[in-house]
């Protein structure tokens, strides 16, 4: 493998995490805003994932496999990706309905027009 | 500030943070390297437990502890979407009108709504052996009943899915998980440990000790709550309208 390849998979989750940050700090609506954390989450899953990774590894599942037969990949970080994945849908979800009563409330969605609401 | 500041702001941030980023990226270990100290610790303890799914050995055995933190932020965000989304003073509940549904849609749905409903409660059951468990299947189960919505419409998705019995079944999967927790201590051992239960035969279904245990309780837990949360969400597109009523 190149040189390359030995950063590229961190390489990728910093960028996807910089792209949700961009999204997050233009944002006009507050669903997009949403969306736009759950992007720089999916970086964590990504950079989880590739500290994880072993040359010619298979998944820490040994039902069909023999132990010790193969390589397995890092099961400790698939575990807390698993649990980044269910906490990233719970806050999306409790977002989510944050959004739904502040368009109720006040009839926008944009946060430039809410924080002149307030001021 | 105006949105020209703010975004010579966000790109001077942005790139400072992308150097720090890179400058990480090189010095971390090798990417697919050999060296994974905590895996391969955490692979023997799976094997020594008798647990064939190492990642459900790490959720529910060598760190239970954390997925009851999990669990919790779970129900405290159902909690949370059940309070903002609830129905406000100044509105009222209209009941959708029946609407046709085009017939291949109907059977469709009907047809694979029992397969992932199937599907969903193998994918808990079987969280000790292969890839899956109480998270993924619970999440399985729990969309599968909304095929019903897609089948038919809102009021027969209303029937099978009283919205109560699924709070209730909530809190009871979480305190099951709990209760699991201190069974431990009292049979003198600590929190959560798995030494309640014998680890049985490698790669049945009763193996594990208390892993298949806790990730039924897991699995019930997710499947009620995401369950209760698109309920909530659902009745705010389809049934709570603006006004008093009448």
């Amino acid at each position: 493998m190149t040189a390359v390849m030995h950063v590229l998979p961190y390489l990728v989750a910093a960028y996807v995490f910089l792209v949700g940050a961009y999204g997050l700090a233009t944002s006009r609506n507050l669903i997009h805003a949403v969306g736009c954390l759950a992007v720089c989450q999916s970086a964590t899953y990504v950079l989880l994932l590739a500290v994880g990774y072993r040359d010619g590894g298979t998944a820490p599942v040994f039902s069909d496999i023999r132990p010790g037969s193969r390589p397995v990949v890092d099961p400790v970080v698939q575990a807390l990706t698993l649990t980044d994945i269910v906490v990233g849908a719970t806050v999306t979800a409790l977002l989510l309905a944050l959004t739904v009563q502040i368009a109720k409330r006040h009839g926008t969605v944009d946060p430039d027009e809410l924080r002149e609401l307030r001021g | 500030m105006n949105p020209r500041t703010r975004l010579w702001l966000v790109v001077l941030g942005g790139g400072g943070l992308a150097a720090l980023l890179v400058a990480a990226c090189l010095r971390l270990p090798v990417f697919g390297g050999p060296w994974h100290p905590y895996g391969d610790r955490a692979v023997r303890a799976a094997l020594a437990r008798h647990t064939a799914n190492t990642v459900a050995s790490v959720n529910f055995d060598q760190r239970a502890f954390d997925t009851m933190g999990e669990m919790t932020i779970l129900f405290g965000a159902v909690l949370g979407c059940v309070v903002l989304l609830r129905q406000a003073r100044d509105e009222h509940r209209d009941p959708p009108a029946p609407c046709e549904v085009a017939a291949p849609v109907r059977r469709y749905a009907l047809i694979v709504l029992p397969v992932a409903l199937v599907t969903g409660l193998y994918v808990i059951a079987h969280g000790q052996l292969s890839p899956g468990g109480g998270f993924q299947g619970g999440v399985v189960a729990a969309t599968a009943l909304h095929l019903m919505y897609l089948g038919a419409d809102y009021a027969a998705l209303e029937r099978i899915r009283p919205i109560e019995a699924y709070e209730i079944g909530d809190a009871l999967s979480a305190s099951a998980y709990l209760v699991l927790g201190f069974a431990g201590v009292l049979a003198g051992s600590a929190f959560l440990a798995n030494t309640l239960l014998p680890y049985g035969t490698f790669n049945m279904l009763s193996s594990g000790g208390t892993v298949p245990l806790l990730n039924a309780a897991i699995g019930m837990e997710v499947a009620c709550a995401v369950v209760v949360l698109l309920a909530r969400f659902l009745d705010q597109a389809v049934e709570i309208e603006e006004g008093s009523g009448e």
